[in-house]
């Protein structure tokens, strides 16, 4: 934004706001980073420290909807002021989700710890989290930067993350078909997966609340699609398994 | 029940859409006090039945603008305008136009309540005397009853409408001055920041008042309040140094508006 308001303090209402974002995405990633570590390496310290660090995106997303409702009520914003903070409002529940999903990473570590991990399912948990990541970590970049480009590049990104989580899908259906004691660990490692791919889902969400904040419409088209998990069945894992 | 099917439904919303009459229009309207030029070269037409909103800061020519539609620029020493504007087909400056009667069309609804020295009834029957409207007492006492109705006043008024008009409050006194206007069955009123003297409470009632006005007139009301434009109108206009920078739907006007000037003016940035 080139210009700034002829009343100072709504800048800096403002700004507020959207600094109190970045807080909450570094904070966010951070969560994230440290579930999926606590995850692979079964640190249950760690995993603890997530959980209890849940709380603080908790807060920062009531005080930012505070903080909004009374700069609204206050400065009655028009355009892309107005855009800017009804996106605020909705990144805040974005990223307080994202936090929840890494405390549930978190608290499924405490589960699995004592059935432990195949090396390679932890290397494919690992890289849907690396990407995952990536996206959260370039959707931040973006909200800092604005550029309409790049947040279109990262909606068009979300298949990768998708397809990942298809094939992990797949593989741990395979253990569990191998031995039933597998059944347990690898029902929480599914539902952590699952989190993985869905922080991807909520940074693909940010991605399009920051192009409609800066250009004032919706990006077009249906976002790509790569998950195909909802009709994988035990047959075409066996099949392939073999 | 008569339904529709859903193609057809959609084809009569795509006729409503497209059949935008305008009440009035404006090509090319330029005007002069003196040497200054306060207008350069408007084109902006009045969509009937919509309320259209004129902002822009102080000095931009939005009250120009709307002073040119009733000739209200007449008064003023050394004003001069070119272009054209029309109400229906007729050009309203043209030499054969009476000006009373163009008035009497397009009426007037101004910043600071104005009624008569008179009594209630006596400032809404002026207008309708002075024009004829009224065959006998009966048809008069109709017409004020109904015009004060129109401009939500009547149950306030009903039992002392001998007593002065100034007597009143200033919401009540401008919607005296609103019914005023309608007495005399215009076709288009004009507001000039018809609320700007008025209490929340008072300006609630007029913002009302303008709803319900639109079925029956074409409204255009200059606005210094981002929030009263975006409130009451369909359509708004933005002007800036005499210029018209953008009319738009007011909800994408609001929102998302196609200049900078306009982003800048309704955000209240500096430019």
């Amino acid at each position: 934004m080139s210009s700034t308001h002829i009343v100072s303090i709504y800048d800096e209402e403002l700004k507020y706001l959207s600094r109190r974002i970045s807080e909450m995405g570094g904070t966010a990633e951070q969560m994230v980073a440290d579930s999926v570590r606590a995850l692979v390496t079964m640190d249950v310290a760690l995993a603890q420290k997530v959980i209890s660090e849940d709380v603080i995106l908790d807060n920062a997303e009531r005080q930012i909807n505070d903080k909004a409702i009374v700069t609204i009520a206050k400065r009655q914003p028009m355009a892309a002021d107005l855009r800017e903070i009804m996106g605020t409002i909705r990144i805040a529940a974005e990223l307080e989700r994202v936090g929840d999903l890494g405390k549930n990473t978190a608290k499924r570590v405490i589960a699995v710890q004592s059935s432990g991990m195949p090396r390679k399912l932890a290397r494919g948990l690992e890289h849907l989290a690396e990407l995952a990541l990536i996206q959260l970590k370039e959707v931040l970049d973006v909200f800092a930067t604005r550029s309409v480009d790049k947040a279109k590049a990262i909606r068009e990104r979300d298949d990768e993350i998708d397809a990942i989580y298809t094939s992990l899908f797949r593989e741990l259906l395979t253990y569990m078909m191998e031995d039933p004691r597998n059944i347990t660990p690898c029902t929480h490692l599914l539902f952590c997966a699952k989190n993985i791919e869905r922080i991807g889902d909520h940074a693909t969400n940010i991605a399009e609340t920051i192009y409609y904040m800066a250009t004032g419409s919706q990006p077009e088209g249906e976002r790509p699609k790569d998950d195909t998990s909802t009709s994988v069945v035990a047959a075409d894992v066996a099949d392939a398994s073999e | 029940m008569n339904m529709m099917s859903e193609a057809a439904v959609e084809k009569a919303l795509d006729k409503k859409m497209n059949d935008i009459s305008y009440k009035m229009i404006g090509k090319d309207v330029s005007v002069y006090y003196g040497d200054k030029r306060a207008l350069y070269d408007v084109n902006l037409n009045v969509r009937e039945n919509t309320v259209t909103a004129l902002i822009g800061p102080s000095g931009c020519g939005k009250s120009t603008f709307l002073r040119t539609l009733n000739r209200m620029n007449d008064t003023i020493d050394g004003c001069r305008v070119t272009g054209r504007i029309t109400l229906d087909t007729d050009d309203i400056y043209d030499q054969n136009i009476d000006v009373v009667e163009l008035r009497a069309r397009v009426g007037m609804v101004f910043q600071k309540p104005n009624p008569f020295p008179k009594s209630i009834y006596e400032n809404v029957a002026y207008g309708p005397r002075i024009h004829g409207l009224a065959k006998s007492k009966a048809d008069m006492d109709a017409i004020v009853e109904k015009s004060l109705q129109k401009a939500g006043l009547w149950n306030e008024v009903k039992d002392r409408l001998q007593e002065g008009g100034t007597g009143l409050s200033g919401g009540q006194q401008q919607r005296l001055c609103i019914a005023r206007a309608v007495a005399v069955s215009p076709e288009v009123i004009l507001m000039d920041e018809p609320c700007s003297a008025l209490d929340p409470i008072a300006t609630a009632k007029v913002e009302e008042l303008i709803h319900e006005l639109r079925a029956n007139f074409t409204i255009v009301i200059v606005t210094h309040s981002m929030q009263q434009a975006a409130r009451v109108s369909q359509r708004t206009a933005m002007f800036h140094l005499g210029n018209l920078v953008e009319e738009n739907d007011t909800d994408k006007m609001f929102t998302n508006p196609d200049d900078q000037r306009t982003q800048d003016y309704i955000m209240g940035r500096f430019g």
